[in-house]
């Protein structure tokens, strides 16, 4: 068992999966993404198999705009960004910069989800209540659950980052970290497909 | 300072200490002792249900009591009485058939427990505020939507989502134990087969479990949000509730029934001195039956209308997979074949598995023939089906691992004389019950029925199978009469190995310390226990020298959140109650911020203890 | 409670009525096959039983023998043979199930398509469902088409002629049927066992069967699928006849309202029926409303909702209070319909009778 890294010489290169403990969490976290992939797939099915049913309320044509939905991507793949760049700076050992990188990103995440609760408002505002129609139950549905996986990875990364301020990159917080960024990429692949899948598609009448 | 802790550790109170325990070995005794109940509940619910059914226009319970019954035997034996014995099992044996000390992630394995066991009490609370639930345990829309059912549905919504997430950890956590914990040289071709079929299990929840939870959270937001996903007027669908549960539904037959084939391919072994025939085919046929699990969910809903060509695919679909199981039947069968076969009750209940299932597979055949299946849909015939599967497969796997690993466990046999005679009476209380319940079926006898005229036909069957089940209640009387029993009368046992088994759990001493092992063990061979018994030096070669021993700390954190859970969850059912006398908001807050509260608190880093080098050597001297 | 005991008071009755009854023993079982659909489910149920009873003889002979000969005898610790498998086995009984499998498979799919099948005269529309096509509307065809709603807990059935059944549906003898079905309000499943498979009728989704009968005579139906406390009392009956008595009866059926005469009882009792609604949810000529069952032919039945058996006594209990018998229906109880009154409507109920 490897739950003896010397650490003397400063940290390994892959200080998130050096330990037992850290190849364990890298593992289960891949494992328990894999199953919310196939529960978000549930989401966009149910989605896919409702979308038309509008049920004499508001249509898609007549809500989405692209625009904002454009900032948002934006706001997220971008947060997805410098979350990538943090980890890169924690194998570098770069404590600082990995806390402003993940800084960035939690706010980048907050500029997401306010565009998100703003849109969710004014669709609210102009009709589509969530028992309208069917279309628009499972429309929040899926894109209020992604709402809510970006709402909990902010407040898993600003739980690390207030714990682990000033403490400096351990063999114990990487994997942490490492899990969170792994987590909020899974958030960011799943707007990508909400945004095609729920957005474009929706609007170009496929 | 690690002495220290090591000693306080000792004199928590009992209670404490169970609650706390993040000890795979006694978690894996709470999943025996829960699993046991919530079986023990909903077997008493069978009763029940038969007597209701034993004569024609019975009046024992009105139409409403009985599908209250029947959709909370199903759902509790299938999520709370058959997962948790299952995951029990696998607790306890798993991280010792590695060789490892415990599982991935102690913690975690702590939680899962603690959240199946409050969700399974949220569903148990339905009972005493208004009725359980009445949809049956595939709860089809619209008969459980806000509109047709009442307050049961919402606890069963809730109480099955929180008891998954409990199972869908837990599962991850066998995941990532078997692959990233086994000891040096056990590769995964040297695993033994319920580790295999553990694992495959596993893997199943990931994938089954979340649509289940998708599938109940548009039920919960339904029910309690008006959310219109099933109503046909505002643009819903009412199949699609049918598909996503079975999507779910039918992988969740084989997360069942693959751990008991894997205790199977354990006993079997034991008791005929043979090594398992056909490892490689047993792993491989594992696996394709697991992947096709989940190509065939449609054969449930063949008469909803979905079209031909669906329904061929699906049943030629589901027809492929007797070709797997077929293999696991033969080598069994050539296990035994050639061998010296001891009759213990493990055996007995191993070996009377094989023709049962057999029976149970070839009505399953049967029922993949789509348009014949026109016939046997939803009728007693189904039940005698699945309930060959179910009993016949999976109860008979569970009583053998039980009589099997039991010294292992709790450090004596069960008794055999009581053990031979809770078998036959089982076996015949089961045939007796659910062998004509296949003849019902075809002379017209829907499944959930409450009552029926008499003159069709159907009274003295109903009579047989009625007996068959009290008899089968005679049975499990025994069985927890033997486990009183041997608790006082047995024989303790001090070897490490009181079968002459085969596989790594046996190499451990009895009772086990709370390390497993002292030293890794070095694999060098499938059997690793059987090989170094023959060929080595009767006793496992060490992977490390003897050094201190790493242990992780117990918590209540996982009680405690898993209790957030719990208020949360019924904080959620109160937004449909009529007069609740907290406002729900709060109970909700309460439940919110106790979960997540403790979570924050369990990122405070806890690095464990350590058992130092004179402690360890003075255990194994006790205990050796 | 107190209903199903007073049902429980008739159970004699009931069965001595089912014994005297004229027209023969019902018939329910699907092991007595009265239809080509019928018939060939149980054809290949037993095609499959044969195939099937191959692998069980394989196996239970494999596995006894090994039982009994290959038993520890007290005294023998020498370890048998560890033997580690075998290809050719394993090949062996890969292929030989693949085989059989493929003998199921091929009945399997031509038995689909074969229950699949359309009304004539309507092109390339199969089960409806598959690819969103419409069902076929009964003027399309020249075949019979009845339209079947499964309501809580009763049988609607809607007549291309323009009358409506319920409960009981008349079907010609020899001739292919097709029903159309759908659900008002949760799923049912529309089961005649001695006829056919079964489908189920689901809401907002209209799903196609056809059945035909060989010989006359009354069939019993039966709803499948769990629809609320009563479901096991939704049962219902196919009377299949001679074609001239069907269309007789199809003629009466058609036939508009024929008021009571003036003065009598039934008059009054015709009164009362208007009076307290029941003519709001019961049609009793025509068409009907699909809140209750249409009592067009109601005298004709054996069964008062299909639960008791038709007397006075029991009509009176079922209009006072139809929840005792029937958990959770949605007829409201009369209770407060004086004696007199009631008198006069059972009277009226007796005579809806469309048979001679």
């Amino acid at each position: 068992m490897s739950d003896h890294v010397d650490v003397s010489n400063g940290l390994p290169a892959n200080p998130e999966k050096s330990t037992i403990e850290g190849k364990n969490k890298f593992l289960g976290m891949w494992v328990f993404l894999g199953g919310e992939t196939i529960m978000f797939a549930t989401f966009f099915g149910t989605f896919l198999g409702l979308r038309e049913g509008t049920a004499g309320g508001p249509t898609p044509d007549e809500l989405f705009s692209l625009p904002l939905v454009f900032l948002m991507t934006m706001f997220l793949l971008t947060s997805s960004l410098t979350s990538v760049l943090g980890i890169i700076s924690m194998k570098k050992n770069n404590f600082k910069a990995m806390r402003m990188y993940f800084l960035v990103t939690v706010l980048l995440g907050l500029g997401f989800f306010g565009c998100e609760v703003y849109e969710f408002w004014h669709y609210n505002h102009v009709g589509l209540g969530y028992s309208v129609s069917a279309f628009a139950s499972s429309f929040y549905t899926l894109v209020g659950l992604h709402g809510a996986h970006v709402l909990f990875g902010l407040g898993w990364i600003t739980t690390l980052l207030v714990r682990y301020w000033g403490k400096g990159i351990t063999l114990a917080n990487a994997p942490k970290f490492y899990s969170a960024s792994l987590y909020w990429h899974f958030i960011d692949v799943v707007w990508v497909f909400i945004f095609t899948v729920v957005y474009l598609l929706t609007l170009g009448g496929a | 300072m690690a002495t220290a802790t090591a000693t306080a550790n000792k004199k928590k109170s009992v209670v404490w200490d169970w609650l706390t325990t993040v000890d795979h070995k006694k978690l894996a005794i709470l999943y025996l002792v829960a699993g046991t109940l919530f079986f023990v509940k909903a077997g008493l619910m069978a009763l029940f249900i038969r007597i209701q059914l034993m004569v024609p226009e019975n009046d024992f319970m009105t139409g409403q009591v009985f599908n209250e019954l029947i959709t909370m035997h199903g759902t509790i034996m299938l999520f709370l009485a058959v997962t948790p014995l299952i995951f029990g099992f696998m607790n306890f044996v798993i991280p010792l058939q590695i060789g490892a000390r415990d599982v991935a992630f102690p913690f975690i394995n702590a939680l899962g427990f603690w959240i199946f066991f409050f969700g399974g009490l949220l569903l148990s609370m339905s009972w005493f505020f208004g009725g359980a639930p009445d949809a049956g345990w595939t709860a089809y829309v619209p008969l459980s939507t806000r509109e047709y059912a009442g307050s049961g549905m919402d606890f069963y919504a809730l109480g099955l989502q929180v008891s998954g997430f409990g199972t869908l950890i837990s599962a991850i956590n066998f995941i990532v134990t078997i692959i990233n914990m086994r000891a040096p040289g056990m590769t995964m071709m040297r695993m033994p087969l319920f580790c295999w079929t553990g694992l495959v299990a596993s893997i199943l929840i990931v994938f089954a479990f979340t649509p289940l939870a998708a599938g109940l959270a548009l039920l919960m937001l339904d029910r309690l949000f008006m959310g219109q996903f099933f109503t046909p007027d505002m643009g819903g669908n009412s199949i699609l509730w049918a598909h996503i549960f079975w999507i779910f539904g039918h992988p969740e037959v084989y997360i069942l029934v693959l751990p008991a084939f894997g205790i199977i391919s354990e006993v079997v072994p034991a008791f005929s001195h043979k090594r398992l025939f056909g490892y490689t085919a047993m792993v491989f046929a594992t696996i394709v039956i697991a992947f096709l699990s989940f190509m065939v969910w449609v054969h449930h809903m063949f008469t909803i209308g979905i079209g031909p060509i669906t329904n061929s695919v699906f049943a030629l679909a589901t027809m492929t997979i007797a070709v797997p199981t077929g293999i696991k039947i033969f080598n069994w069968l050539f296990t035994m074949w050639g061998g010296k076969l001891v009759f213990n009750t493990a055996m007995l209940c191993a070996a009377s598995f094989v023709p049962t299932f057999v029976l149970g597979g070839i009505t399953g055949v049967m029922l993949s023939m789509a348009p014949v299946d026109y016939l046997y849909h939803d009728t007693y015939f189904v039940v005698a089906h699945f309930h060959y599967i179910i009993i016949g497969g999976i109860v008979f796997g569970l009583l053998a691992g039980l009589y099997y690993w039991y010294p292992k466990m709790f450090g004596h046999k069960l008794n055999e004389t009581l053990g031979k005679i809770m078998f036959w009476l089982l076996y015949i209380g089961f045939h007796l019950t659910f062998f004509i319940q296949h003849i019902l079926g075809l002379i017209g006898m829907p499944r959930r029925v409450y009552t029926y005229l008499g003159g069709q036909g159907w009274d003295t069957m109903n009579l047989v199978s009625s007996v068959g089940a009290f008899v089968m209640g005679a049975a499990i009387v025994v069985l927890v009469l033997n486990i009183v029993y041997s608790a006082f009368k047995s024989e303790r046992i001090t070897v490490s190995d009181p079968w002459n088994a085969r596989t790594l759990e046996w190499a451990t001493h009895t009772p086990i310390p709370e390390y497993n092992f002292a030293q890794t063990p070095q694999v060098r061979s499938l059997d690793p226990w059987f090989y170094e018994k023959v060929h080595g030096e009767g006793k496992m070669q060490p992977a490390e020298p003897l050094q201190d021993i790493h242990m992780p700390n117990g918590s209540i954190l996982p009680f405690l959140m898993s209790l957030g859970l719990f208020i949360w969850g019924f904080g959620m059912i109160m937004i449909n109650m009529d007069n609740p006398i907290v406002p729900p908001g709060v109970v909700i807050a309460i439940g919110f911020i106790m979960t997540f509260g403790t979570m924050v608190l369990h990122s405070k880093e806890d690095h464990g203890y350590h058992i130092p080098l004179e402690e360890v050597k003075k255990i194994e001297k006790e205990v050796g | 409670m107190k209903g199903r005991k007073g049902l429980l008071r008739f159970l004699p009755l009931s069965a001595m009525l089912l014994f005297l009854a004229g027209c023969g023993e019902e018939r329910l079982s699907a092991l007595d096959p009265k239809g080509p659909q019928a018939q060939w489910i149980y054809d290949n149920m037993i095609l499959s039983l044969y195939v099937m009873a191959l692998v069980v003889i394989v196996v239970f002979t494999l596995f006894f023998i090994a039982v009994f000969k290959f038993r520890k005898k007290p005294g023998d610790d020498e370890l048998p043979k560890q033997v580690e498998g075998s290809k050719a086995l394993e090949i062996t009984w890969t292929v030989v199930p693949i085989i059989l499998l493929i003998i199921l498979a091929v009945p399997t799919i031509q038995g689909t398509y074969y229950f699949a099948e359309s009304p004539p005269d309507v092109e390339g529309s199969s089960q409806a469902g598959e690819s969103g096509e419409e069902a076929p509307a009964p003027d399309e065809s020249e075949a019979l088409i009845i339209d079947v709603v499964g309501h809580q807990y009763w049988w609607q059935f809607d007549y291309p002629q323009g009358f409506t059944a319920g409960n009981e549906v008349h079907i010609p003898v020899g001739e292919k049927v097709w029903f159309n079905l759908t659900a008002s309000d949760v799923m049912h499943s529309f089961w005649v066992p001695a006829l056919g498979g079964k489908i189920d009728t689901v809401p907002g989704v209209d799903n196609m069967m056809w059945l035909e009968a060989d010989e006359p005579g009354v069939y019993k139906g039966k709803c499948a699928e769990l629809c609320g406390p009563s479901h096991a009392l939704m049962d219902f009956k196919v009377i299949v006849q001679e074609p001239e008595e069907y269309e007789a009866w199809v003629e009466e059926m058609s036939q508009e309202e024929e008021l009571p005469e003036e003065n009598s009882v039934e008059a009054d009792g015709r009164q009362v029926f208007e009076d307290q609604g029941c003519i709001g949810c019961h049609a009793v000529a025509g068409q009907g409303t699909g809140q209750g069952p249409a009592l067009s032919n109601f005298a004709d039945r054996e069964f008062i909702a299909n639960v008791v058996e038709f007397s006075d006594e029991n009509l009176e209990g079922w209009i006072r209070n139809p929840e005792d018998y029937k958990q959770g229906n949605n007829m409201p109880g009369f209770q407060n319909i004086s004696d007199e009154d009631m008198e006069a409507l059972i009277a009226y109920l007796k005579s809806l009778s469309v048979e001679e």
